[in-house]
């Protein structure tokens, strides 16, 4: 029943998107996990894991930054791409669309807040 | 949390309403919601109305009403439809949490391969992913022996449930307005009035002639017929003789405008567009070479095999809302002839934000509902316009080698931009709005390229492209 499988497979260590590289995308995961890593001074640290239904990539749709993380998949996973041109075109006739990305970056924004003031304290 | 109600038994009798302050044409904690039909737009508005209604914090009551049993084979489960899910659409439902899983998608589609008598060509999606959904609306075609797949409509409406919407199973007798409310008459329960009744069904439910006979002025759109057939060919020989594209025809056949054969788990689904289709014309098509390549050799159609002419909506309905009563999808706006699930599910959005934002009068639903209604009807037009050029092009054999000659240069390439493929990729899946496609072809680069293309096409004798076989085409697998 694979052949229903929608999206694009990427096998496990693959890298999805690497930091520093121009995006125009977002991904949501449809099957398994990846790891968010931040190339720092020659090393890549882990920052997060996304699984079944989260985004990843997201800032590209509003920003015309490069990618700020290289994302790789932890065993096969399978993403598909949501298109910047073709999201902003739904949220500019629904805005509601966006209440998900918004809600998934407010929680991704508290998260990061937290992990800061742990770190201040410690 | 999923509501179990399936009774027939909707509650008990209730005191006749009188009408409250307008005030009241807002909704909120316990606003009862009627929707009629629960195929993509009655699930959708159900779902997204109850999320708006939780994130704004009030809980109303939505009662779903529908007589199809999508866990059925056959027509009592089957919404009559060519099954394809687009990637616009595709992309949106993974931006708002909703993932179509493998236990409904039978197949993910990668590619499509343009079928001319002039030649064959495979168009590949940009990122080689699987971004269009084939699916069966019920749980499969009348002769299916044993459910693999489930229902897509099902599927949607199981999502409307666990968001908290009630579904009442059965036959809608009447809908009458009692002071202004509408009120459901189903059979074997009293009557019920409601703040909201969202009209969601399709042009081929009876139910729809209720409401010409409604204070409201409701004029149904216009339809014309449609052809689907469902040939049983197992797994195997499915992935074999069509893989993961769609197959679309551009053929010079007198009464048909387009047809494609869909893949789907044990089945291939052929849609055809025309006028007057009887079983002879289906028979010529499917005889015509370009078809015949794509089954077994020697294979023939089964006698008893599950067809339908269903009928689509070709223009929109007016008015498309009243006082506390909106038409959604099919029976309000649709686009015209692709991707009509997907003006299920923007219309229903709209809807469901001008209930649970604005409330449910005239008004809200003019300022908030109509725009996007309009906004279908207008590219609409602009869809006639392209299909008109699509039937210049299947009937001029010049301007079919034209076509063909540039697709394939535009695949034979590595690089630049392949402006061809993405306006027929566009025009057969659905995925972007008539405007943009007709935009593209007007951009001087295109119309240089397509003539010059036609021109060396009327100035070559022989066919401009060989045919080639599509099981070799199928082998371009991608990932």
């Amino acid at each position: 029943m694979n052949d229903g499988a929608l999206g694009r497979v990427f096998g496990g260590g693959e890298i999805i998107i690497r930091q520093g590289d121009e995006g125009d995308c977002a991904y949501v995961v449809q099957s398994g996990t990846v790891e968010v890593l931040r190339e720092e001074g020659g090393r890549s640290v882990p920052i997060a894991t996304r699984g079944v239904g989260e985004f990843f990539g997201e800032m590209s749709i509003f920003e015309k930054e490069v990618r700020m993380a290289t994302v790789r998949a932890v065993g096969e996973v399978r993403v598909i791409t949501v298109d910047r041109k073709n999201i902003l075109r739904r949220i500019e006739e629904d805005p509601s669309l966006a209440f998900r990305i918004i809600q998934t970056m407010s929680r991704r924004v508290r998260e990061l807040s937290e992990e800061i003031a742990r770190r201040k304290i410690s | 949390m999923k509501n179990d109600n399936f009774s027939n038994d909707f509650g008990a009798p209730e005191p006749r309403r009188t009408p409250r302050p307008a005030d009241s044409l807002l909704l909120g904690e316990g606003s009862r919601v009627a929707v009629l039909g629960s195929g993509p737009a009655g699930s959708f508005f159900s779902y997204f109305f109850l999320d708006m209604a939780r994130r704004l914090g009030f809980t109303p009551q939505v009662d779903i009403f529908e007589k199809k049993v999508f866990a059925k084979t056959g027509p009592i489960g089957c919404n009559m439809c060519g099954g394809i899910i687009s990637e616009s659409l595709v992309q949106s439902l993974a931006a708002e949490g909703i993932i179509l899983p493998p236990t409904i998608v039978e197949r993910g589609i990668d590619s499509y391969i343009l079928h001319m008598d002039v030649g064959n060509s495979r168009i590949d999606t940009p990122l080689h992913e699987k971004r269009i959904a084939a699916v069966h609306r019920g749980a499969g075609p009348k002769d299916s022996t044993g459910v693999k797949w489930g229902s897509f409509d099902g599927f949607l409406q199981d999502l409307a449930r666990e968001k908290g919407a009630n579904l009442i199973q059965g036959q809608v007798e009447n809908i009458t307005l009692d002071g202004g409310f509408p009120t459901i008459h189903a059979a074997g329960s009293p009557p019920k009035s409601y703040d909201l009744l969202a009209v969601c069904v399709g042009v081929n439910s009876p139910t729809l002639k209720v409401f010409s006979g409604l204070p409201i002025g409701y004029t149904p759109p216009q339809t014309t017929r449609t052809y689907i057939s469902e040939f049983f060919l197992g797994e195997d020989v499915v992935a074999r003789h069509l893989g993961n594209s769609m197959h679309v025809f551009l053929l010079d056949i007198p009464r048909i405008e387009f047809a494609a054969v869909i893949p789907k788990g044990d089945y291939a689904t052929l849609c055809i567009l025309g006028t007057d289709i009887d079983d002879q014309l289906v028979k010529t098509l499917i005889d015509s070479p370009q078809v015949r390549q794509c089954f077994p050799p020697g294979w023939e159609p089964p006698g008893n095999h599950c067809h339908c002419s269903p009928k689509i909506s070709v223009s929109s309905a007016t008015p498309t809302y009243s006082d506390r009563m909106v038409f959604v999808g099919d029976c309000g706006a649709t686009r015209l002839y692709k991707d009509g699930i997907g003006a299920a599910y923007r219309t229903a959005k709209a809807a469901a934000s001008t209930a649970a934002f604005h409330g449910v009068s005239a008004d809200a639903f003019r300022t908030h509902f109509l725009p996007v209604c309009r906004a279908i009807g207008r590219d609409n037009r602009l869809g006639e316009l392209i299909f008109l050029v699509t039937r210049m092009i299947q009937r001029t054999r010049a301007l079919r080698k034209g076509v063909m000659g540039m697709v394939v240069d535009e695949q034979a390439s590595a690089g630049g931009r392949r402006r061809m493929s993405t306006v027929m990729w566009d025009t057969f899946t659905g995925s972007a709005p008539y405007s943009e496609i007709l935009l593209r072809t007007l951009h001087p680069s295109y119309l240089v390229k397509f003539a010059g293309h036609i021109a060396a096409g009327v100035l070559r004798r022989a066919p401009a492209h060989r045919t080639i076989e599509t099981e070799s085409m199928l082998r371009k697998e991608s990932r």
